[in-house]
């Protein structure tokens, strides 16, 4: 199996996630509209937290949102990953001669492409509400491009969840389960160190959290959400996230491939 | 030359606690079918996963032209065909879009992709659905739309497991229809079945399993001879049961069943026609009036039930009343 294969057999199962969104517009307006959703609560309703934020809660809340949304993908992968294990389509395409990686690759890049258009229409919403990144072009860039990564390594944890899942609403429900708590308890929406102190600490050192001021501080704010311990992972939030994002690969990528090899070998 | 040969296959679930094949051997010579035979749970569609490499069998051996199904998946995946129970397509997209998909997963270049997918919807009457999600279509036409993307390559080897479980009677003499003109392309087909008219209909050799293994082997003609060969059927009234049973014993010579439900009873007879005419006789003499009379050679039903000791179709109701005829018959 030549690598140039692997790349083009993963191209077109993403080339039929795209095809999929044409068919059915629907999932791809409810992904982007559920985000803005919460981009307009979150500005309004919790907007008077932001007293003493430069700029105002807006500000800190754009990058929290973001890692928050990318996030949520992981869900949406494991349930489209379980929903091909139910309708047989896993089994056809393991009998197929194309290379072991490719389903799920081409899966975790769909998706990836899918957070792109979301991220890019939260951005726009956010500029309406009032959120101006105060750094460069050029980081602001980079700040995107290490959210995009971030719900891309997640992508694989979602792959895993739906490889394993015997039904794609049970999975789609537990990853909620999990992604939702760990959105929260961090420091996107509201100061951790208002917080009990044994969830401080895990918010310190949540992924999300880590995610989150890194993008703050790649946007250019002064994340006043989050350096309160002074623990490493809030005073080097872009170093540990990218640690986070390539630990998160290194387990579920061959975990997931190896699964999908033998997917079904028990059932 | 056999195109899939099958040595001794064990496969296991639950650290053994389910045996779903217990040494299951079977082989198909080239360019013939072979109906494989057997009630849910007999481990058909374990064998088709194990042929056609999605599983790894615990022991045993098996090649698909000449090809280790273990040693060498990849080999086996370009050479074959798999249509599942289920119709294993993309279901929000077209049948053209799913046709193209998989055609370029078996790495035709975008223009043969697209050439072969319209050669296979006109071939499977899907022409005028081609363009509509999979969702639209009946049952039918997904299986035929799935059968198709098995065909893209044009398999040496073609794996159909129980092609038309859960269609309606038009929708299997369609599929019956479209796998006899693929045969007449010389195909080399495996095909599963819990239904014992389609694996006469279709297959050249039955194989009949069981429990993970394989009971009784040959043409239909054969395993139809091996039960004995006619049998004599009449349907009488409920009163006329016993009268009527007594008659047949005598004329026959042989062990009557009787199904108390359907009025039938049913025995095998050596001497064809004569016994017929002998039974009509007696029937005349004791003022029986039978409401149906024939002389059966058996179904791959009998066969079956001969052979394992039970009905194929566990899950239908004709196989209560089978029971009931058993437990029924003793009183």
């Amino acid at each position: 199996m030549s690598a140039k294969n692997s790349v083009s057999d993963a191209l077109v199962i993403t080339k039929r996630q795209l095809q999929q969104l044409i068919r059915v517009p629907e999932v791809l307006i409810f992904n982007t509209i559920q985000p803005v959703m919460f981009v307009l609560l979150f500005r309004y309703v919790f907007g008077g937290l932001g007293a003493g934020i430069p700029g105002g809660y807006v500000q800190l809340l754009m990058p929290g949102i973001f890692v928050q949304t990318v996030t949520f993908t992981l869900a949406a992968t494991a349930q489209g990953l379980a929903q091909d294990m139910e309708k047989g389509l896993i089994d056809r395409f393991r009998s197929l001669p194309i290379s072991r990686s490719a389903v799920v690759m081409g899966r975790t890049l769909g998706d990836g492409l899918l957070n792109i258009v979301v991220l890019v229409v939260m951005g726009v919403a956010g500029y309406i509400v009032g959120w101006r990144p105060t750094a460069n072009g050029f980081h602001i860039f980079l700040g995107f491009l290490m959210l995009l990564f971030f719900g891309y390594a997640l992508s694989w944890c979602g792959v895993f969840a739906g490889l394993i899942s015997k039904d794609a609403r049970v999975v789609a429900n537990v990853s909620f389960l999990f992604t939702f708590p760990l959105t929260f308890l961090s420091n996107a929406f509201a100061s951790t160190t208002t917080m009990p102190k044994p969830l401080q600490y895990f918010a310190e050192w949540n992924p999300v959290s880590t995610m989150v001021a890194a993008a703050r501080q790649l946007f250019g704010f002064h994340n006043t959400f989050g350096v309160t311990a002074h623990s490493y992972p809030s005073e080097h939030p872009i170093v540990t996230s990218l640690f986070y994002m390539v630990l998160l690969m290194a387990i579920f990528m061959p975990l997931s491939v190896r699964r999908y090899k033998s997917a079904n070998n028990r059932s | 030359m056999k195109s899939v040969i099958a040595e001794n296959l064990v496969k296991t679930y639950r650290h053994g606690e389910v045996k779903a094949l217990d040494g299951l051997s079977l082989d198909v010579e080239e360019g013939t079918i072979l109906g494989v035979l057997g009630p849910n749970g007999a481990g058909k569609t374990t064998s088709v996963r194990v042929l056609s490499t999605l599983l790894v069998p615990d022991s045993g051996r098996a090649t698909v032209g000449g090809i280790d199904v273990v040693k060498n998946p990849q080999g086996v995946r370009e050479i074959i065909g798999l249509s599942g129970q289920y119709a294993a397509l993309d279901e929000t997209l077209s049948g053209w879009d799913n046709l193209v998909m998989f055609g370029r997963l078996y790495h035709l270049s975008g223009e043969q992709a697209r050439v072969r997918a319209q050669e296979l919807l006109e071939q499977f009457s899907l022409t005028d659905a081609a363009r509509r999600p999979i969702k639209t279509f009946s049952g039918g036409m997904r299986r035929r739309l799935d059968l198709a993307a098995s065909l893209i390559i044009r398999p040496k080897v073609l794996f159909l497991d129980e092609p038309t479980t859960g269609l309606d009677p038009r929708g299997r003499m369609d599929m019956w229809g479209v796998i006899k003109s693929l045969v007449s392309e010389g195909v080399t087909l495996l095909l599963t079945t819990q239904y014992l008219e389609e694996a006469d209909q279709l297959a050249d050799d039955i194989v009949v399993i069981d429990h993970g293994r394989v009971i009784a082997r040959g043409t239909s003609d054969q395993l139809k001879n091996q039960v004995g060969g006619e049998r004599l059927e009449v349907v009488v009234a409920q009163n006329e049961l016993v009268s009527a049973q007594a008659i047949i014993e005598r004329v026959t010579g042989a062990v009557a069943s009787v199904d108390t439900g359907l009025r039938k009873i049913s025995a095998p007879v050596l001497t064809g026609t004569n016994a017929l005419i002998d039974v009509v006789r007696e029937f005349d003499t004791a003022s029986i009036r039978p409401l149906d009379l024939a002389l059966k050679r058996p179904s791959l039903d009998d066969v079956f039930i001969s052979i394992t000791g039970h009905a194929a179709e566990e899950t239908e109701v004709e196989t209560t009343t089978h029971k009931s005829k058993k437990k029924g018959g003793k009183k």
